[in-house]
């Protein structure tokens, strides 16, 4: 296969290579863990109520990588704090495991962009927070987070505090504690867009690397097209003004996932077709409140070129 | 020194050292020249020697120009002038008298003979502030917490705390000795009055001040209502809450002197006002000073344990 293919002859983005469509198979088999039935978010301000998020529906199996993208303000982190129960719904119903969700609970771990780590505790009490909380023992809930930070590679940081770790080490933390209560579905939103374009991408394999070895679901939310490519087995394309679900996209790329597959023609036409997808939104978007810049005032000589 | 005015800019520990130093020398710096250079302000003169003005005195102030007009009197009728040195008025000692009263204050043995020390006045009036803020925080912190978490429980009660600290604390004076007596009581709650109000106010607008994404973050973790208050809301606002105790223990020491002239006059303040009454203003400023010393003094040790209670605060970096 040609690894440069030109864009124009890129595959559809609905073509699997029969690896990707058998194990795509072999998840949908898989029970369901989270179900979001006509789900939809209306803010009432003074100003009129505005509806967020318009119906949606959707559905992820245990151990699905589910990524949520769309365009800003399509109300991806309303959906990701509904599913955590840290705001409410307006109509439609969250099911985890079959049963409604109206309020916050350790079945479903969230991580932050903020990463929110408590900064009074140190590392270890942090992943131990939710352990003991739990009404585990202190010893046992020790143990259990030391096992935590050793999968991330954090168990020297055991006793530092919080400020005293880079901001990718903060979020690895923040992913183990939420992870320690052993939820049935990890929510992250947008936790690597506060990191460095290198600290992401190592943060991204981590990522893939934990989700291979431990029972777990994840939804993740982000705006970053390749991210969610790089990451996800679906993607939900959201719609802005109100959100709405536009596609549900398998993702064709094989797995294990390595950077190097970025260029892969796969990669390239789930891009395209996201890039379609936001887009379409995006250009909707612009005209209604951000305007065009075609008509800035030239402020230079008029030999002054830089072209 | 072009380093020490930058916006937003933290200055280097040398320029630390040197200004912070510089704030107690430069006043202190006016002080000695008002007090040493005789042409510098001086409005009276002290009579050294009454010469033939038989209405002076030896260690007699008068107006310059009073004096002058003794002068000039004496300098017609030829007779033997008043002599007399310039000098301030007797409320302004100089620098070095105040400093030997600081000492010479607490070895004085007090006037009446079942009268105080400086010192057990001193401790009298820490004792006073003492309960008073120990009082006023029982009931002031936990309320404040309960404010600042639970926007209902702020709405019962912030809207008549908010009316109740316009009222001035002096003004609950005369109540307090009718209904407390006139030793200690009043005085103590004068100063839970003066300071509770504020406390409340000042303390549930700390904890509103705490970032809600690590309360969200102990939701998504599983904790329930008062876990929520005690493993998350009192440790995330502990070190602020700390650094409101400090700042309030501060305004405790201001309602000290009007809570102690109520009643029986005690304390430093009974002291102070003895010593005017003898005119002894150079001790009156010893006292004063020692109130200072005292006051910066605990808030320099509660600051350094402040450091040492909670290693992960950030913001004590930038203040000190």
């Amino acid at each position: 296969m040609n690894k440069f293919a030109p864009l124009t002859a890129l595959p559809s983005y609905r073509d699997q290579p029969p690896q990707v469509r058998e194990r795509l198979q072999r998840l949908k088999q898989r029970e369901v863990i989270l179900k979001v039935n006509d789900l939809s978010k209306v803010f009432n301000t003074p100003k009129g109520s505005t509806l967020a998020l318009n119906r949606i529906n959707f559905e992820t199996h245990r151990r699905e990588f589910l990524c949520i993208v769309g365009p800003s303000g399509c109300g991806k982190s309303t959906l990701a704090r509904i599913l955590a129960g840290l705001e409410q719904h307006s109509s439609g119903e969250v099911l985890l495991d079959g049963k409604p969700v109206s309020e916050p609970g350790s079945d479903r771990g969230m991580v932050f962009q903020g990463y929110t780590l408590f900064p009074w505790l140190t590392v270890k009490k942090n992943v131990m927070f939710g352990l003991e909380i739990n009404g585990k023992d202190r010893y046992e809930a020790e143990q259990q987070a030391m096992q935590w930070l050793q999968l991330v590679g954090l168990e020297k940081f055991a006793d530092c505090h919080p400020h005293q770790l880079s901001g990718g080490m903060k979020q690895r933390v923040a992913i183990v504690r939420a992870l320690a209560n052993q939820p049935r579905i990890l929510l992250m939103d947008e936790p690597f867009g506060a990191l460095d374009a290198q600290t992401r991408a190592r943060m991204q394999a981590h990522l893939l690397e934990i989700w291979r070895k431990i029972d777990i679901t994840i939804v993740f939310i982000t705006h970053d097209l390749d991210e969610a490519i790089f990451l996800s087995d679906r993607i939900l394309v959201l719609s802005a003004h109100p959100g709405e679900v536009q596609e549900l996209i398998e993702v064709p790329v094989s797995h294990p996932r390595s950077p190097a597959q970025v260029i892969t023609p796969e990669f390239l036409a789930t891009k395209a077709r996201l890039e379609e997808l936001i887009h379409k939104g995006a250009a909707r978007d612009e005209d209604e409140d951000e305007g065009t810049y075609t008509m800035v005032t030239r402020l230079t000589d008029v030999t002054d070129d830089v072209d | 020194m072009r380093n020490w005015f930058q916006v937003l800019k933290p200055i280097s520990p040398h320029a630390k050292l040197v200004l912070g130093s510089m704030s107690f020398v430069l006043p202190i710096i006016i002080w000695c020249v008002i007090s040493y250079v005789p042409f510098f302000w001086h409005p009276q003169v002290l009579i050294i020697d009454p010469g033939s003005a038989d209405y002076l005195q030896p260690g007699m102030r008068m107006d310059k120009r009073a004096f002058a007009d003794a002068v000039k009197e004496a300098d017609d009728d030829h007779k033997d002038p008043p002599k007399g040195v310039p000098s301030n008025p007797i409320y302004l000692p100089a620098p070095h008298e105040v400093a030997l009263s600081l000492y010479t204050a607490f070895i004085t043995p007090p006037a009446t003979q079942d009268g105080p020390w400086l010192h057990q006045s001193l401790w009298h009036s820490i004792q006073v502030i003492f309960w008073g803020f120990v009082i006023s925080s029982i009931l002031g912190v936990p309320i404040g917490i309960l404010c600042g978490t639970y926007a209902g429980f702020a709405r019962l009660n912030e809207p008549f705390i908010e009316f109740f600290r316009y009222l001035p604390a002096p003004a609950f004076g005369a109540l307090a000795v009718a209904i407390l007596g006139i030793y200690d009581g009043p005085k103590i709650t004068i100063i839970v009055i003066g300071t509770f109000f504020q406390q409340v106010l000042i303390i549930a607008n700390t904890t509103r001040k705490l970032d809600v994404a690590l309360v969200e973050a102990a939701l998504t973790l599983g904790t329930r209502k008062l876990k929520l208050l005690t493993r998350v809301v009192i440790p995330g606002i502990l070190p602020d809450l700390y650094r409101d105790q400090r700042i309030l223990l501060g305004w405790a020491w201001t309602y000290l002197i009007v809570a102690e002239l109520i009643g029986t006059s005690t304390g430093i303040t009974w002291f102070i006002t003895q010593q005017a009454r003898y005119q002894h203003f150079a001790t009156v400023y010893a006292a004063i000073m020692i109130i200072g010393i005292i006051g910066l003094g605990t808030d320099m040790i509660l600051a350094l344990l402040g450091k040492r209670l909670f290693p992960w605060d950030r913001t004590l970096d930038k203040s000190a």
